[in-house]
């Protein structure tokens, strides 16, 4: 479904990614953890475009994503994206966020979009929140409509930079139930995150980064108990520390 | 009172409206415009960025008298002959002076707008563009929009702005509220009342104009603020 092959980046003189090699097959959820500035956020936003690569390739669902004749914008519907500060649209209510793109966007009927939105926030637990405004909200409730948001345009990938990094302790539960349900399910995720539990419980795979370069790519239950890079060993020690 | 003679009030009120006229095609023009530079402007194209600003400087320099004089008496040399005679026999006057005020304000309210679009983060634009918006629309829908509740306030003194400097289209002949206090005024030398009385009819659509933006910053505030 997702394909990197010697992935690299730079920002100016500073190489950020070096020959990323990571492929996840359909359903499969990979969790990308690592030491702040190693580059976690850079590589999963090459995927959809966010950032440009210079050497490499990259594919998603059969398609080569820096080719050509590659339409970034329908590429990008098809690949659903969470960020750290949720960056939901504070001018438009929670259903207006969740329909945004299939109504301006996929130019659907107001009326599918409406369907299709409501049943999203449902699965979510935001019913009741459909005519508020985001920052009426909190935190992990901003969250889990960004989370439906992203999913409106069912994409078959979703990817998940920091997503309960920016959240008080007690609504880190509540984003993270939704992102397992929708593990269980058979989604294909990439997810940027340090919490542990998630990774134990969906993770088919946890990668290790540090400077750019995958370090270590292991199975949850291997990754946890004998991680072999010393970086990892020491990073995980930090981790559980917090 | 002489006023209430109905002669001189209807020359009054039809000047009032003639400056109403004016002021809400030229608003409208300035704010068509004003949108239409703000997004060619933030583009990344060096070529389309210094034209706007080329836009912006050339109208905050002159005069405004000047600008619409010469809208009045410049532009229209450069048409052919035909469509020049056609436009002085329908309304030449009031047309570009909605033109030259309208293409005037549109400099100041484009940089309201960007003012506006400088408080939205950029992670805005991102994050619509993560999912698939194209530039337009993303500008169009996410930006723009909560760019303008920013410029309200802006605006509104822009509007009131616009409103008085209709009063300079006189010049031309725009037969306007302060051209008809002008005529009644040489007509019965009731200088204080007339002025007086024109004064007032400004003010009136002053503070009309501060009220009906008074309910719209209050409609688009965005509820809850920008973030919990
Ligand atoms: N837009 C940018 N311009 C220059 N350097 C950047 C930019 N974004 C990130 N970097 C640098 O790239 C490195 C990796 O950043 P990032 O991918 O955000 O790391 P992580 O998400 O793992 O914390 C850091 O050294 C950071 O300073
Ligand atoms: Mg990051």
């Amino acid at each position: 479904m997702i394909k990197m092959e010697k992935v690299s980046k730079w920002f100016g003189q500073h190489q950020v990614l070096n020959d990323i090699d990571l492929s996840l097959n359909k359903g499969e959820v990979v969790v990308i953890c690592g030491p702040s500035g190693s580059g976690k956020s850079t590589l999963i936003r090459t995927i959809n475009r966010l950032e440009s690569i210079q050497g490499g390739r990259i594919e998603v669902d059969g398609e080569d994503v820096y080719a050509g004749h590659m339409n970034v914008n329908s590429l990008r519907q098809k690949i659903g994206f969470v960020f750290q500060q949720f960056n939901l649209f504070p001018h438009m209510t929670v259903l207006d966020n969740v329909m945004f793109g299939l109504v301006n966007i996929q130019k659907r009927s107001k009326k599918e979009s409406m369907e299709r939105a409501r049943s999203l926030l449902d699965r979510v637990g935001l019913l009741e929140k459909i005519n508020a405004y985001p920052g009426a909200l909190s935190g992990g409730q901003q969250q889990r409509v960004a989370i439906a948001r992203a999913l409106a345009q069912q994409p078959p990938v979703m990817l998940f930079d920091e997503p309960t990094s920016a959240l008080d302790p007690e609504m880190v539960g509540e984003v993270l139930q939704v992102m397992k349900e929708l593990a269980k399910e058979g989604m294909t995720m990439v997810c940027v995150t340090h919490e542990m539990g998630f990774a134990r419980e969906v993770a088919d795979r946890v990668v290790f980064m540090d400077a750019g370069q995958i370090q270590e790519i292991a199975d949850p239950e291997t990754f946890f108990t004998s991680p072999q890079h010393p970086r990892a060993q020491r990073f995980l020690s930090d981790v559980h520390i917090r | 009172m002489y006023l209430l003679e109905a002669q001189y009030l209807y020359q009054m009120l039809g000047g009032m409206v003639t400056t109403i006229q004016l002021f809400i095609v030229s608003w409208v023009l300035a704010f068509s415009v004003a949108l239409t530079l703000v997004v060619i402007r933030a583009t990344e194209w060096s070529v389309a960025r210094w034209l706007v600003d080329a836009y912006v400087e050339y109208h905050r320099n002159v005069p405004l008298l000047v600008h619409v004089l010469f809208w009045y008496f410049g532009m229209p040399e450069l048409l052919p002959e035909s469509v020049r005679g056609w436009l002085y026999q329908h309304n030449a006057e009031m047309s570009l002076a909605a033109i030259a005020l309208g293409l005037g304000a549109a400099a100041y309210i484009a940089e309201d707008i960007r003012s506006g679009l400088r408080a939205i983060p950029d992670t805005q634009f991102e994050a619509a563009r993560a999912m698939g918006a194209n530039y337009l629309q993303g500008m169009r829908y996410v930006i723009i929009p909560q760019a303008l509740r920013h410029a309200v306030p802006a605006l509104i003194g822009r509007a009131l702005l616009l409103f008085k400097n209709t009063s300079v289209t006189m010049a031309i002949g725009v037969a306007e509220l302060t051209y008809q206090a002008r005529e009644i005024e040489n007509d019965t030398y009731r200088t204080f009342a007339t002025y007086g009385a024109a004064t007032a009819m400004y003010l009136a659509g002053a503070f009309l104009i501060m009220f009906i933006g008074a309910r719209i910053h209050a409609y688009y505030a965005i509820s809850g603020g920008r973030n919990a």
